[in-house]
């Protein structure tokens, strides 16, 4: 699941409080699913005990919650790592190939490799299926279709995505 | 060229060879420094949005365009200084064409379109439709021969033409978009055939297309994106 990483990806942006985090997460991420604040804090907390985040102190002010939290080295590694690597090619990845691009545009990390390794990925996937067609009964040929089909579709928004990362990083970087 | 030594091994050439290729159309750029290299027998997809510069790519690695700057070389000699008429008979006897359209000769049956190459290389009448007859039939066209282009489906369409490009034998396929034109299973069909064909005539294939399923089934792809050329390979090793 990708929740944790996008978070410490805003993190990386900037260091913020909890209530900013879910904001800007559901303003990016989570339009159709918005980030309970329960899992946000569980998250931070998570992170924060696997040292990817630092907790600074208390601060004054009203609401339950009012702690700044920072990105370690270690929380960077992690996420520039995640942004880099080609995520497996299956149907229906459209929130993790999204959320990459956007967030590394949003970072200034280099959204069009990971856009050409994630192209190469997927490819070498339709060639597998490929091969299981050629080997294969008609059953595994109406399979294999559905696959190659669905990661086509990836692909094209990969063009596409491709042709408008200029446009996309003046909208989220600051 | 130099002959290596007795008992050294020389890695063979690349069948077909683009470096650092500059090609421009009067002010406006289409090859910017591209540069690919396909091994004798492989299957190569050329992938890139429209007007990327990939059919340019195509057509400066078949001779029938001269490159600006740079060198297209075939089997490991110079293509692009060749003269003009040693680069058609080059791409009469060496190289075989199937672009998206138009390519039959309408007048004629499949037949005659696929013995044409063959007649032009004075190749004898008999052996000529004996040998289309054979190919017709490898491409799953028996009992088509009579028929003009005209009373043929996008895809038989295609399969003759795919037939009269491997009639004599090229070293090298050049494919444009072959599936361009044609619906899912025709399109399938066509690929499986020119793949399958390729591999038992060990012929090179440099193939454009923009359509994944199609890219999958070649061995591998380059991308032409602004008339430069990204091989995930090299991206690999420099990584």
């Amino acid at each position: 699941m990708s929740v944790p990483l996008t978070m410490l990806g805003l993190l990386e942006r900037e260091p913020s409080h909890g209530y900013e985090l879910k904001r800007d997460y559901d303003a990016y991420f989570g339009r159709d699913r918005p980030l309970p604040f329960g899992q946000v804090y569980a998250t931070l907390a998570r992170l924060a005990r696997d040292g990817k985040v630092i907790a600074g102190g208390a601060e004054p002010g009203a609401g339950p919650e009012r702690k700044r939290y920072v990105i370690t080295e270690a929380g960077a590694t992690e996420v520039e790592t995640w942004l880099a690597e080609p995520t497996e090619p299956e149907p229906h990845l459209q929130t993790v190939l999204f959320t990459k691009v956007v967030l590394a545009q949003m970072l200034g990390h280099p959204a069009d490799r990971y856009l050409d390794t994630q192209r190469t990925a997927h490819l070498a996937r339709m060639r597998e299926l490929t091969e299981l067609k050629r080997g294969g009964d008609l059953l595994d040929v109406l399979r294999a279709d559905y696959g190659l089909f669905h990661l086509e579709a990836d692909l094209r928004w990969i063009e596409m995505t491709a042709a408008r990362l200029d446009a996309l990083a003046k909208e989220v970087r600051r | 060229m130099t002959a290596a030594g007795a008992g050294t091994p020389v890695p063979a050439p690349p069948m077909i060879e683009a470096r650092d290729v500059v090609k421009s159309f009067g002010h406006t750029p289409a090859l910017r420094q591209a540069s690919v290299s396909v091994r004798a027998g492989e299957i190569l997809a050329v992938m890139g949005p429209s007007g990327s510069g990939k059919s340019t790519l195509l057509h400066c690695l078949a001779g029938i365009f001269t490159p600006d700057r740079g060198e297209i070389r075939f089997d490991g000699r110079r293509l692009d200084t060749l003269s003009e008429p040693q680069r058609t008979k080059l791409r009469r006897t060496a190289f075989g064409f199937v672009f998206q359209f138009g390519q039959l000769v309408p007048e004629l049956t499949a037949a005659d379109n696929v013995a044409l190459p063959l007649l032009l290389d004075r190749v004898k009448r008999k052996d000529a439709y004996e040998k289309a007859a054979a190919w017709l039939d490898r491409l799953q066209l028996k009992g088509l021969g009579g028929r003009r282009t005209g009373e043929l489906s996008g895809g038989e369409a295609q399969r003759v033409a795919l037939a009269r490009a491997l009639v004599i034998r090229p070293r090298v396929l050049f494919a444009d978009e072959p599936t361009g034109s044609l619906d899912s299973l025709s399109g399938e069909m066509v690929m499986d055939l020119m793949v399958a064909l390729a591999r038992e005539e060990e012929t090179t294939v440099v193939l454009v297309t923009h359509e994944a399923r199609v890219a999958a089934c070649t061995d591998r792809e380059i991308l032409v994106r602004d008339g430069r050329v990204f091989d995930p390979r090299a991206a690999e090793v420099g990584r």
